[in-house]
């Protein structure tokens, strides 16, 4: 019983079927699809997990919805689009480039650019600071002096 | 002597000031502050309930109602609706709930009294039975106007719904105006959707 369960475990295409088979569209192809739909769009109960992962019930009926579309040979874009329209830019795992959106986009890049210029202008620095000065006669005397006596 | 004068020659190689200096020194601090004066303001938003980091502003805000053919709950003596009596004019309060959602018990007594107000309250009964629906109304009583019910969700969805209760205020011609995601308290009431049934009235 253990080996069989923890067998199941081993395939991950199983464990996923494992309880809702009904749910499957016949055709695998549409199956796919519906499937790939489903991991772009966010259970909005849960918040981080995708409709296809979530076992909410808001989920479940948003799986069902995706599976109706896509039998009807809508295409994925226009699904997706029609549930971005009712619960907006947060149901999207994907945020859309947008103005309110704009600051989570443009983050990494100001993040990388300001790195980039702090690591320019400390390079600069050390390169006019230059190495030291060189010796006066002085010491270059001394350092012959110094070297001749051992 | 000759050493300290060769970094002080370029014009990006000056040495810092003490100002400079400790003015690094103290950086770390200042951020570590300014992050913390930011986290105790979300926490204390939280708690007072301006602030919900799980909120998620509804799509519909400003838009015309989704239209939708239900049919009124069995067994209960109130009429149903549909999308037409949501553009009669006036302000409509329109409310998901379901008899199984223990949220819906606490909310109930704030709808009550809206009714008592006059104010128009129509009721979705959502993904619920019909007799639980008609029980649920006979313990607590029934604040809704005219109510139907969406056994399958699917108007719940079309409104962008995510859970039981949830509140939307229509203008009078059909303007989604405001969504509360959750019970709506006597504060909530008082304080958000009073002001916005004056206005749209």
């Amino acid at each position: 019983m253990r080996a069989a369960l923890f067998a199941m475990l081993l395939v991950p295409g199983l464990a996923l079927a494992v309880g809702r088979p009904a749910e499957m569209l016949p055709d695998p192809a549409a199956e796919a699809r519906a499937q790939e739909i489903g991991r772009e769009l966010r259970c909005m109960v849960c918040q981080n997990q995708s409709i296809e992962d979530s076992e909410a019930d808001l989920a479940r009926d948003l799986r069902r919805l995706v599976r109706e579309r896509v039998a009807a040979g809508e295409p994925s874009e226009k699904v997706i689009e029609g549930i971005h329209a009712r619960y907006g830019d947060f149901v999207l795992l994907r945020p859309p480039l947008n103005w309110v959106t704009a600051p989570l986009w443009a983050l990494p890049v100001l993040v990388l650019g300001a790195a980039g210029l702090a690591l320019f202008l400390m390079r600069r620095r050390s390169a006019v600071r230059g190495g030291p000065a060189p010796l006066t006669e002085a010491e270059r005397a001394r350092l012959t002096a110094l070297e001749n006596d051992s | 002597m000759e050493e300290t004068e060769a970094t002080e020659n370029g014009p990006a190689g000056k040495p810092r000031t003490p100002l400079g200096r400790r003015l690094l020194l103290w950086a770390p601090l200042g951020l570590a502050l300014g992050g913390g004066v930011g986290f105790w303001a979300m926490l204390r938003g939280m708690r007072d309930g301006s602030y919900d980091p799980r909120g998620v502003p509804s799509a519909l805000i400003g838009k015309p109602v989704p239209a939708f053919a239900l049919p009124a709950v069995q067994g209960l003596n109130t009429p149903g609706f549909g999308p037409e009596s949501l553009v009669a004019g006036g302000p409509v309060l329109l409310n998901f709930w379901a008899s199984w959602c223990v949220p819906c018990v606490v909310e109930h007594p704030q709808l009550m009294a809206l009714q008592r107000r006059g104010v128009k309250l129509f009721g979705v009964n959502y993904k619920d039975k019909p007799a639980d629906a008609a029980r649920f109304l006979a313990q607590h009583g029934n604040p809704f106007g005219a109510l139907v019910a969406d056994a399958e969700g699917r108007v719940g969805i079309d409104y962008g719904l995510y859970g039981v209760p949830e509140t939307y205020l229509l203008d009078g011609r059909g303007i989604v105006r405001w969504r509360w995601a959750g019970p709506m308290m006597p504060d909530t009431v008082s304080a958000e959707l009073e002001p916005l049934l004056r206005r749209y009235a």
